[in-house]
């Protein structure tokens, strides 16, 4: 598993050494629980503190802002049912986007057969949200607009400062699911404007199992989990100390290093974007060409499937994930691609490469060698392949 | 989920992978917009299936399950072909994930078609040589539908 090309940082990155060495004496040497009274687990809470602290700073909001979960599925959860129960009086209308992720979307889903109902905002081509068919969206009824920061297959950055400007206008709260964004890109919560954001610890390095919610101060918001005095009354839970001091040390990490980290990993994306079409036809590249995370490359293969590309992929080493059924639970193609207009069969034939820290030139080099000859294969296979 | 080795063997190693010209009998089942079509051809001779070929555009169950329900039916009657079910396929290849289990009935479902287009190019082929013309036809017009859907 060692020689493993891993080209799939969008799914999960590998914890960074140093933040490892910052968790691990949180398991069994300053274990205190942090509600305590003792020395022991006034250490918890001071190392829970600062870990706040370094979240809050990296989003340049307060750290009384931040609230630990569990990850970004129950952070974009908590935003999203928080502030639909405690704002019912105003309103019951919420906006979304039809690419949003999985914990945003089925959350929404949900509410809509709770007395709530959910308005589905289209993109263009390249995934970007159309502002016009927002703006006409909103009613005297809707008191959330959810969008997510970046998109998980496609990488395409949204117009989020726009779209707060938009919020605002109407008075209604702006929630950004960041899990795709933070640590990747800048994301300033006030420069953006935003009212919550969800991020995840381990997309960018830190370990699976904890995120955080930030909540603008003055948030109207009801709590997901309900028991002890936690987080503020936010979230009831003993915290998950070790996952939240290696957040801190991750988003401490991402403050130093992003923007070197982001400017290397794009150099290596291009390259591969560059090549990839000169060895293979009939290719699409999917998500905006500027407005894009650095690391993201998601193509459509045309003719051929992409689970069978990833089992190739896999024997050669190389990790990398697809929008085809073939690769989730349900039988339907990426919602995203097709919101995009691809169509459904050539929607099958995704492939997503996501980059990060650990990828070199080397990395680029096998997949330029090895997947030109498992397309052909494929291409000879498919009823679809030419003569 | 898993594939078993036999299915991975199978993904990797695919048995009788192509076309075959003036096969005897095409069957094409599935739809590229659910992400599966396999297209089967049979040569067939006193009733036995001598050869048979496939071109599938799917998973890697969707292939595995091509290539190992030809080499279950190649040799055997046409009585025979007709009584393999997905089952068995499912069965040789030691099992299937549930969300993959469709991928052996299209396997199924191919070797079905093939043998009633066969059926039925027989049948005309008493009134000359028009069915197997018609059939020709027909692949083409099938084949140039399915290029279409893949815009620029």
């Amino acid at each position: 598993m060692d020689n493993t090309i891993y080209l799939d940082h969008g799914s999960t990155t590998p914890t960074d050494p140093r933040v490892v060495e910052a968790m691990l004496p949180y398991f069994n040497k300053l274990y205190g629980n942090p509600s305590s009274i003792y020395s022991l687990a006034k250490e918890s809470k001071r190392a829970k503190e600062d870990a706040r602290e370094r979240v809050a700073k990296l989003l340049n909001a307060k750290a009384e802002e931040i609230v630990f979960t569990s990850g970004g599925t129950e952070a974009d959860n908590s935003a999203i049912k928080g502030i639909a129960f405690a704002n019912r009086a105003k309103g019951n209308h919420i906006i979304t986007s039809k690419i949003e992720h999985h914990a945003v979307l089925n959350t929404c889903k949900w509410l809509s057969g709770q007395g709530f109902t959910v308005s589905y905002i289209g993109v263009d081509k390249y995934g970007v949200l159309d502002l016009d068919e927002l703006k006409d969206a909103i009613t005297d009824k809707t008191i959330l607009i959810t969008i997510m920061h970046a998109n998980n297959e496609v990488g395409v950055i949204e117009p989020l400062a726009e779209i707060a400007r938009i919020a605002k206008d109407s008075g209604v709260y702006l929630h950004t699911d960041a899990v795709q964004a933070v640590g990747k890109i800048p994301v300033d919560v006030n420069i953006l404007g935003i009212d919550l954001l969800a991020l995840s610890g381990h997309k960018f390095y830190g370990p699976k199992g904890v995120g955080a919610l930030y909540i603008r101060k003055g948030t109207k918001i009801a709590s997901l989990l309900h028991g002890g005095h936690h987080e503020g009354n936010r979230r009831a839970g003993t915290e998950n100390i070790p996952g939240i001091v290696g957040l801190g040390k991750a988003c401490e990490i991402a403050m130093e290093e992003r923007e070197e980290d982001e400017k290397r990993v794009k150099a290596l994306r291009d390259d591969l974007e560059e090549r990839i079409p000169k060895k293979i036809d009939d290719i699409i590249v999917n998500g905006h060409p500027e407005m894009r995370l650095a690391g993201t490359l998601n193509i459509c293969v045309k003719y051929i499937e992409g689970e069978s590309m990833l089992l190739y992929l896999d024997h050669e080493g190389i990790a990398a994930s697809s929008g085809s059924a073939c690769t989730s639970a349900s039988l339907e193609p990426s919602h995203v691609l097709t919101a995009m207009g691809i169509p459904p069969e050539v929607a099958h034939g995704s492939l997503r490469f996501t980059l990060g820290r650990s990828n070199t030139k080397e990395d680029i080099d096998k997949v330029i060698e090895v997947l030109p000859p498992i397309v052909k294969r494929l291409r000879e296979m498919s009823p679809f392949g030419k003569d | 989920m898993e594939y078993s080795e036999k299915v991975m063997e199978h993904f990797m190693h695919p048995r009788n992978v192509g076309e075959i010209k003036d096969a005897d009998g095409v069957g094409e089942v599935g739809n590229p917009i659910c992400g599966d079509l396999m297209t089967i051809y049979i040569r067939v001779k006193d009733d036995v299936i001598t050869d048979i070929k496939f071109k599938t555009f799917g998973c890697g169950a969707a292939i595995a399950t091509s290539s190992m329900v030809t080499e279950l039916v190649k040799d055997k009657t046409i009585k025979e072909a007709l009584s393999i079910t997905n089952k068995d396929v499912v069965d040789e290849l030691d099992g299937l994930p549930p969300i993959k289990m469709h991928c052996s009935l299209l396997a199924e479902e191919g070797i079905k078609a093939a043998i009633e287009d066969y059926r039925k190019r027989k049948d005309k082929k008493g009134s000359g040589n028009q069915g197997v013309e018609e059939s020709k036809i027909r692949d083409r017009k099938l084949r140039k539908d399915w290029l279409n859907i893949f815009p620029g």
